[in-house]
C-alpha cells in the first residue's frame, strides 16, 4: 500500500505537470484497494483458509473435531481411492454428466436461436425462460418431489399416466429401471437452462450481421448452412465456457440429489457422499477431507484437458 | 418423531453464494457475532444468572415448541435460551458441538464417538439418586464404559399400526409371523391402496427389528458383529420379497415418521412410531390397530425398537455445572412437566418408571398395546454403534431390499467396515 504513495511524494518534484498522473495512479491504487480489498479477506477467510484447513485435516484422523492430534499421513487417501462407495459416487457423477451437459447445451442453444429470432416482445421471452434460474434447487425440489414426480395417484406425473391406463410410478424409489433420473435432470435443466440460454445469446448478439450478408451473398441457404458454417463457429467462445461450466456444475451436483433422494447408495454424486461422512452424522472429517481434495484435483485436471481439447482462452476467441 | 430427521433443504448454491459473493459482507457481520440462540451477552436483566443454550429438533406435534419455552422461562436459576431447528438437527447439532457457540444443553443419541471426542459430560451425580427409576434399556444406551451420559427424555416404541376395517375386509389376522406379514401385504395391495408402508426409501427402518426378530442384534453385548448371521439373511430376503411384490407403498408425500400415508388410506398398515397415535386417532377414530415387527421364523421372537431422546450438557459449555443443574431440575425433578412432554402433544413412554405408571393417556387402547408390546420385544441402541457402522448397515438394507442383492454378500462387506470401526474405538 504504502510504496506507490511514496513514489508520488519522492516525484513530486519533478514537474507541475507530471503531478495529477501520479495522484491519479496512487488514487486508483486506493479504489482497487477499498473495492477489491474486502473481497480479497472474504476469499481468504472463507475459501482459503477452510481448503488449507482441509489439506491439513486430510492427513489426521479427525472424527468429531477440526483439531485432530492422530497423524496418519496418506492413509485417508488411500481409504477413499479403495472406497467402493466413492467410486461409485464418482460413477454416478458420470452418468449424471452425461445426460445433463450435452441436453443442456443443445437445448439452451436452441432456445437461444429461437428466442433470439423472435420479432415481438424479445425481453418477455428472455425473462420468462431465464426465471427459473432465480429459483432456489431447495423449492425447486420440493415441488418436483411432492407435487410432480410423487409415487401416488395424485402426483401430476402420475395423474397424466393414469390417463392412459398406465399404473403409478414411483419416480424417487424406483431402482429398476432408475426412473429417479427423470425427476433429477428434468429439475435441472428447467433451473439452468435460462441460464446458458442468455449466454448463447450474448454470443449470438457478438456475431457481425455483415458475416450473414456476406453468406448470403455467397448463396448459403439460411437454415442448416449458415448455422453450421457462421453461427456455431463464431459460438465456439461461447460454446466452450458453456460446456465448462456445466461439467463443473455437474461435479458440484448436490442439491437436486439430496433434496430429491437423499444420501442412497445407488444414486449419490460425490459431493453428497463426502457431506454425509463428514458433516453428516459420522464427522469423520479426515476422510472426508481427503476425498473433497481428490475431488478438487479431478475436476481441476478435466477442466485443464478440456481447455486444452478446445483451446478456451487463445487468441482469436 | 423419529432418532433421524430426513433431509431437508441444505442448499450448495447458497452456501457458494455467502462464501464468494457476500464473503465481504460476511466478513463484516462475523464480527458481530453468530446467533447461538443465547441472547447476547453483558447486559439484558439476567443478573447474575448464567445463560444457557438447549437446543431441540423439531417436533410434529403443535404445542411441542410453547412447551419447551414454557419449561425454559420457569427455571429460575439460569436464563434458558431455546433454539428450535426444523430441517436437519442432525448436521447442525453435529457443527455446533464442533465450537464453543454451540448448546449448553440439547437433545440427541448418545455414540460413542461422542463421549471418544469428549462432547459430552457424565451425569452420574444428577441421576444417582433415581437411578433405579429407569428402564435398564434407556440406561445401556446412555452409558459408556460404565458412566451414563444422558438422561432419557422420552422413549419411542417403533411398531406397525393397522387400519382394523381394511385387515377384516380382506379376512386377514394381524401378522404373527413376518411370512404373515409379507403375505398381508400383498393380500392387502389393490389398485388404490398399498398393503404397507415402511418408508420412502422401501423399509430400511425395518433392517435392525429385522435381525433383532430373527435372533441376531446388530451389536453383540461384548461388542462383536451381530447381524450376519443367515437367520438375519433369511429375514432381510423377506423384506426384498415384499418390496418386489410391490406391496409397499413408495413416493409418498410424507414419510414413515408421519401418519399421512394411513390417514389418508394409502395404505392398510404403516411402520411408524407411538408418537402418532394421537394424530392417527383423529383421523381414524377407533379403526386403528396395533402388532410388533413379527417373528421372523419359528424360534425368533417380535421386536420392537424402542428408540427416543436424550439430554446432554456440552463438554464446551462455558457453564458445564449450571447446565447440569438445569438438566436435573427439568428431566429429573420436574415429573409435572416430563408427564407433558410425554403425553400432551405426541404420545411416549415416559422413562421414569413412576411416572410411566400414572400416565392414564397409556393405560387404554393402541396405546396401552403398545406399551405392552414395548415391554415384552423392546431393544435400545447399543451406543457403541457408530453412525458409519449404521450407514454401512444401511447400504446393506438398499441393495438388498431395492436391488435384490445377495444379503450375505453384502453382510461380509459391511462386516469389515463395522469391524474396522471397533477396531479403531476399541482397539
Amino acid at each position: 500500500m504504502s510504496a506507490p504513495v511514496k513514489t508520488a511524494a519522492a516525484s513530486a518534484s519533478a514537474g507541475e505537470r507530471r503531478k495529477p498522473r501520479q495522484k491519479g495512479i496512487a488514487g486508483t491504487t486506493r479504489s482497487f484497494w477499498l473495492f477489491v480489498g474486502p473481497f480479497v479477506i472474504g476469499l481468504l477467510i472463507f475459501s482459503y483458509l477452510p481448503i488449507i484447513w482441509s489439506l491439513v485435516l486430510s492427513f489426521f484422523e479427525a472424527y468429531n473435531t477440526v483439531t485432530p492430534s492422530k497423524f496418519v499421513g496418506l492413509q485417508n487417501y488411500v481409504d477413499m481411492l479403495t472406497d467402493g462407495n466413492f467410486l461409485s459416487s464418482l460413477g454416478t457423477f458420470t452418468i449424471f454428466a452425461v445426460f445433463i451437459v450435452p441436453l443442456t447445451f443443445v437445448m439452451s442453444l436452441a432456445l437461444a436461436l429461437l428466442v433470439n429470432q423472435v420479432k415481438v416482445a424479445k425481453a418477455f421471452f428472455r425473462s420468462v425462460f431465464f426465471l427459473p434460474t432465480a429459483c432456489s434447487y431447495v423449492v425447486a425440489c420440493v415441488i418436483w418431489r411432492l407435487s410432480i414426480f410423487n409415487g401416488v395417484r395424485f402426483g401430476l406425473a402420475n395423474t397424466v399416466l393414469g390417463w392412459f391406463g398406465i399404473d403409478n410410478v414411483a419416480w424417487l424409489s424406483t431402482v429398476d429401471p432408475p426412473w429417479y433420473w427423470i425427476p433429477i435432470i428434468t429439475v435441472r435443466l428447467w433451473l439452468q437452462l435460462g441460464f446458458y440460454m442468455i449466454l448463447f445469446i450474448a454470443g449470438l448478439q457478438r456475431i457481425s450481421p455483415t458475416l450473414y450478408e456476406a453468406a448470403y451473398v455467397d448463396g448459403a441457404k439460411p437454415g442448416w448452412q449458415v448455422f453450421r458454417y457462421i453461427t456455431l463457429p463464431q459460438l465456439r467462445a461461447t460454446s466452450v465456457s458453456v460446456l465448462i461450466l456445466n461439467l463443473i456444475a455437474a461435479y458440484q451436483a448436490f442439491d437436486e440429489f439430496y433434496n430429491l433422494i437423499g444420501n442412497v447408495n445407488y444414486a449419490r454424486p460425490p459431493l453428497v457422499y463426502l457431506y454425509g461422512i463428514s458433516l453428516g452424522s459420522i464427522q469423520d472429517l479426515g476422510h472426508g477431507s481427503a476425498g473433497a481434495l481428490i475431488l478438487a484435483v479431478i475436476i481441476m485436471l478435466v477442466t485443464l484437458l478440456q481447455t486444452r481439447i478446445f483451446g478456451f482462452g487463445k487468441a482469436g476467441d | 418423531m423419529p432418532a433421524h430427521v430426513p433431509n431437508a433443504g441444505l442448499n450448495r448454491r447458497d452456501l457458494l453464494k455467502r462464501a464468494g459473493g457476500l464473503a465481504a459482507l460476511a466478513a463484516f457481520t462475523a464480527a458481530c457475532g453468530g446467533n447461538t440462540g443465547r441472547p447476547s451477552g453483558g447486559g439484558g436483566g439476567g443478573g447474575s444468572k448464567a445463560t444457557l443454550a438447549q437446543w431441540y429438533h423439531q417436533y410434529g406435534e403443535t404445542g411441542t415448541k410453547e412447551a419447551a419455552l414454557k419449561y425454559a422461562k420457569a427455571y429460575p436459576d439460569a436464563n434458558i435460551a431455546v433454539e428450535w431447528t426444523p430441517g436437519d438437527y442432525g448436521s447442525k447439532l453435529a457443527s455446533g458441538l464442533l465450537s464453543s457457540k454451540g448448546p449448553d444443553v440439547f437433545e440427541s443419541q448418545l455414540n460413542i464417538g461422542m463421549v471418544k471426542s469428549n462432547q459430552v459430560v457424565a451425569l452420574d451425580d444428577i441421576i444417582a439418586d433415581v437411578k433405579d427409576d429407569f428402564a435398564p434399556g434407556d440406561l445401556a444406551t446412555n452409558t459408556v464404559d460404565g458412566k451414563v451420559y444422558g438422561i432419557r427424555m422420552i422413549v419411542d416404541p417403533q411398531v406397525i399400526y393397522y387400519r382394523k376395517s381394511m385387515l377384516d375386509k380382506a379376512g386377514i389376522k394381524p401378522p404373527e409371523t413376518l411370512d404373515d406379514l409379507v403375505a398381508a401385504a400383498k393380500e392387502l395391495t389393490t389398485d388404490k391402496v398399498k398393503g404397507i408402508f415402511v418408508g420412502n426409501d422401501g423399509g430400511n427402518a425395518l433392517g435392525g427389528p429385522a435381525v433383532f426378530a430373527s435372533g441376531g442384534s446388530l451389536l453383540t453385548e461384548d461388542n462383536k458383529v451381530g447381524f450376519t448371521g443367515a437367520r438375519s439373511a433369511q429375514a432381510l430376503s423377506k423384506l426384498r420379497q415384499m418390496y418386489a411384490d410391490k406391496s409397499v407403498l413408495l413416493g409418498a408425500p410424507t414419510d414413515w415418521w408421519d401418519p399421512g400415508a394411513i390417514n389418508q388410506g394409502l395404505v392398510a398398515m404403516q411402520w411408524i412410531g407411538m408418537w402418532a397415535v394421537p394424530g392417527m386417532q383423529k383421523a381414524l377414530g377407533d379403526d386403528l390397530g396395533v402388532f410388533a415387527f413379527p417373528k421372523a421364523d419359528a424360534e425368533g421372537k417380535a421386536a420392537v425398537y424402542s428408540g427416543g431422546w436424550t439430554q446432554f450438557v456440552s463438554a464446551k459449555s462455558a457453564n458445564v455445572d449450571a447446565a447440569k443443574k438445569f438438566v436435573k431440575w427439568l428431566w429429573i425433578d420436574q415429573a409435572e412437566y416430563q408427564e407433558d412432554w410425554s403425553l400432551n402433544y405426541g404420545f411416549h413412554i415416559p422413562p421414569r418408571k413412576s411416572i410411566a405408571a400414572k400416565a392414564s393417556k397409556l393405560q387404554s387402547g393402541v396405546a396401552a398395546e403398545t406399551v405392552k408390546l414395548t415391554t415384552e420385544f423392546g431393544y435400545t441402541d447399543n451406543p457403541a454403534w457408530t453412525p458409519k457402522m449404521g450407514t454401512a448397515f444401511t447400504d446393506v438394507l438398499t441393495n438388498v431390499i431395492k436391488k435384490g442383492a445377495d444379503p450375505a454378500a453384502e453382510f461380509s462387506k459391511a462386516e469389515k467396515t463395522v469391524n474396522g470401526e471397533l477396531a479403531r474405538l476399541f482397539g
